[in-house]
């Protein structure tokens, strides 16, 4: 892109914006839900702006020149953070294309009479605005990405904690398929909460693991070992029907692990083996009066 | 050279390592112990490795040896205060430390113990009761 078409562009700034506006709100793709018009034209203007100031600079034929990298700072910025507004890839990409078209049109008005010009930087500066958007591309999908690695671990930290049921007794409902990160994550949780809270027994709840498969177990297994070589026993619990004739049908021992049907069989084998007593409490008032709960 | 200290407390042995074990300082802790439990004649010992952050196959192997070499003499032994790390790198080496008692802290060790030989000692009065 020689200096000529630089300079014409750069005379041409103002009109250019308008139109370039003007395209985009008229665009079905423009998502007035997700940003402002005001905002779409204070952002517009200042990529215009760094756009033609490295047009302008001797290495503008080279997308990847130092000249560039203010622009690709912008068009990162832009893109991430309309990856995590919600906008889709076309209308992220849009954003810049349009762009191009009216650049175009200006390239054409300047060089009307000489169409070898005009035919030479329309080439250069497809190829620069080709490259932007790659770049705005790219970004976007890392943003994308982030979004995702974001949401996988805060799913995973959520769908394990760790409860408190009773003085020195944790429960630890599983909701959802086992695999080996998740039972990393699982079985640190549990040891750790173990030593906070000096706990010596430990429920696992599988009845939200919809299937218990060799793998499965076994991760289960090293649960309840790594927790019995700290000091606390643990029991599994709420397996159901079709749980049980898998784990007999893979073959799988789970003779030295206690296991009971249901979380209440379980929390009851607790007391006992704490030698913890639960009586009901002899029946002064109506049941359900305040004074049975001790508040 | 380094030494890891072994306190008696009743019938009891207590050893408590603050340090990272090498090999040749687990070694000698094996040696020393096992010599003490044989001099005390200790009922019961109680190792507390909650300092401890790092461990390897040789040294799970060592505690195992540590817990079968004391059953040995009469002795049974408790693990007290591995730390989750530790707990689940053992797993992951494939060391369950079989005969091996184990306990939250000290205070829940001291009490396995004292139950351990509380039952030893009811068993052996009805093993008199039916030679008299």
């Amino acid at each position: 892109m020689n200096k000529e078409s630089a300079a014409a562009l750069k005379g041409k700034k103002k009109q250019i914006l308008d139109t370039w506006m003007a395209n985009q709100t008229k665009d079905a793709a423009l998502r007035d839900d997700l940003m402002s018009v005001a905002e779409l034209q204070q952002q517009s203007e200042e990529f215009l702006n760094s756009l033609l100031k490295a047009f302008a600079s001797s290495q503008a034929e080279n997308p990847d020149s130092a000249g560039y990298e203010p622009i690709h700072d912008i068009l990162s910025e832009i893109s991430i953070s309309r990856a995590r507004q919600g906008f889709s890839p076309r209308e992220t990409s849009a954003y810049i294309l349009s762009l191009k078209e009216v650049l175009s049109q200006t390239l054409e008005e300047r060089y009307k009479d000489d169409t070898t010009v005009l035919y030479r930087e329309i080439i250069s500066m497809n190829k620069i605005m080709d490259s932007l958007s790659l770049v705005t591309t790219e970004t976007y999908i890392k943003g994308r990405e982030e979004v995702i690695l974001r949401q996988t671990s805060e799913m995973s930290e959520i769908s394990t904690p760790v409860i408190r049921v009773w003085e020195g007794i944790l429960a630890l409902p599983i909701i959802g398929t086992l695999d080996s990160a998740r039972t990393q994550v699982v079985m640190e949780a549990l040891l750790e909460e173990i030593v906070a809270t000096g706990s010596r027994i430990a429920i696992l709840d599988i009845s939200g693991v919809p299937t218990v498969d060799s793998l499965v177990a076994q991760h289960l297994i090293k649960t309840v070992s790594a927790a019995r070589l700290m000091g606390a026993e643990c029991i599994i619990s709420g397996i159901r029907a079709e749980i049980a004739q898998t784990i007999v049908h893979l073959g799988i021992d789970l003779t030295n692990i206690y296991t009971k049907a249901t979380l209440a069989s379980a929390l009851k084998m607790s007391f006992s083996m704490l030698n913890i007593q639960v009586t009901r409490a002899s029946q002064n008032g109506p049941i359900g009066s305040k004074q049975n709960f001790g508040f | 050279m380094e030494r890891i200290p072994i306190l008696k407390m009743g019938p009891f042995l207590l050893v408590t390592i603050q340090v990272d074990l090498y090999d040749r300082l687990a070694l000698t802790l094996e040696n020393d112990l096992i010599n003490m439990v044989s001099k005390t004649e200790a009922k019961g010992v109680l190792i507390d490795i909650s300092a401890v952050s790092i461990v390897d196959s040789f040294m799970g192997r060592i505690l195992g040896n540590i817990a079968s070499m004391s059953k040995i003499m009469d002795a049974a032994t408790v693990v007290v205060g591995m730390q989750p790390a530790v707990a689940i790198t053992l797993v992951e080496l494939g060391l369950t430390l079989a005969g091996v008692h184990t306990a939250l802290d000290v205070e829940q060790g001291m009490e396995l113990l004292r139950n351990k030989i509380g039952q030893l000692d009811t068993d052996e009065e009805g093993l008199y009761d039916s030679f008299i």
